[in-house]
């Protein structure tokens, strides 16, 4: 039945049997779907390729392959893998940032670690600065030095 | 006796494979070396050799090698992957992007917090100093209603790391990227295959 064909076979101008591979994942209304696929793969290497997958995984494998066969008529020099080197970089960069973060946040860290042990400190030599005046006035031979 | 011509030692990789005399002017011969027979096949494999000819004609001859690599990588990557070839790692790279993008703004609130707390320090600081005896004190300290200035900081993790300090990198990082050149397009033959 011609009307009952599916994308591929009308592609193909041929009859689409019942048991066609390309049916389900390349429907009649959808033609763009598996011309894209056919000029970067070529139907007989898709057939292939989705014979030797498991059916169920099938309508992922052509969703997958449509997706990369457009990528590649859109780039055809670099394709999928100019996406992927870009979000390599994009990481790349996003770590390096993520890392000098992490280091101002530690450095943070060490500085208020030792304001923190510094104090204690001030207040001996608070108290210790308050000791020295009142020793100077206590002891009269200091204190007679100035007088 | 016909016009003797050595093949194997002049053919490039995909005529040796396609069995077929390698024309002087052969499309594959500059960018399939007779000693790449796999990469050759691996592209026959996935995109056939007809199709891959017609992609390498509507390019522009300069870019022609850059697009033979790119080929061989998805179809590389399509043979490990059958399911989700290279949109499987685009998948993976964009969901690792989402979460270092999580932790950047995690971070980033922290150290605002961290800035802003080391700015209120160094106010009390000047505010709570009553040293008004020796000036061995008031050399020790330095306070002289004027903030603590701070050491400035480091402009790259290697500065601190110079210092004895904490540069360290994040422990995600070498399980994507074994290089730490900059990746451009034209390095992506080292991007490592993460299917």
């Amino acid at each position: 039945m011609i009307s009952g064909r599916c994308a591929a076979c009308k592609n193909q101008r041929r009859k689409c049997p019942s048991d066609c591979i390309f049916s389900p994942y390349f429907p009649a209304n959808d033609p763009q779907r598996f011309a894209c696929v056919h000029k970067i793969y070529g139907g007989s290497n898709v057939g292939k390729m989705l014979q030797e997958i498991p059916p169920y995984l099938r309508q992922e494998a052509a969703d997958t392959l449509y997706l990369e066969a457009k990528c590649r008529i859109d780039d055809p020099i670099y394709g999928c893998v100019g996406i992927i080197s870009s979000l390599y970089e994009q990481i790349q960069n996003a770590e390096i940032e993520l890392a000098k973060i992490q280091t101002q946040i530690a450095f943070y860290k060490l500085q208020t670690q030792q304001q923190v042990e510094a104090e204690p400190n001030m207040e001996v030599l608070l108290s210790q600065s308050s000791n020295m005046g009142q020793f100077e006035w206590d002891n009269p031979t200091i204190a007679s030095w100035f007088n | 006796m016909k016009g003797y011509e050595p093949r194997s030692s002049s053919s490039c990789a995909a005529c040796k494979f396609l069995k077929r005399r390698c024309i002087p002017n052969c499309i594959f011969a500059p960018y399939f070396r007779s000693d790449e027979c796999k990469k050759f096949a691996k592209v026959h494999k996935v995109f056939g050799a007809s199709n891959v000819s017609k992609i390498l004609v509507e390019v522009p001859e300069e870019q022609r090698e850059d697009t033979v690599n790119s080929l061989a990588y998805e179809a590389e990557a399509r043979l490990r992957d059958p399911v989700y070839g290279c949109i499987g790692a685009i998948a993976l790279l964009q969901r690792k992007m989402v979460e270092l993008q999580h932790d950047l703004a995690i971070a980033k609130d922290r150290l605002a917090r961290y800035s802003a707390a080391a700015a209120t320090t160094t106010t009390t600081t000047d505010a709570t100093s009553i040293i008004t005896s020796s000036s061995s004190c008031s050399d020790m300290f330095n306070i002289n209603n004027s903030q603590v200035s701070l050491p400035p900081f480091p402009t790259s993790c290697s500065d601190f790391n110079d210092s004895g300090g904490f540069c360290h990198s994040s422990s995600s990082s070498q399980s994507f990227i074994t290089t730490r050149h900059e990746t451009t397009v034209d390095d992506f033959i080292q991007i490592p295959y993460i299917f």
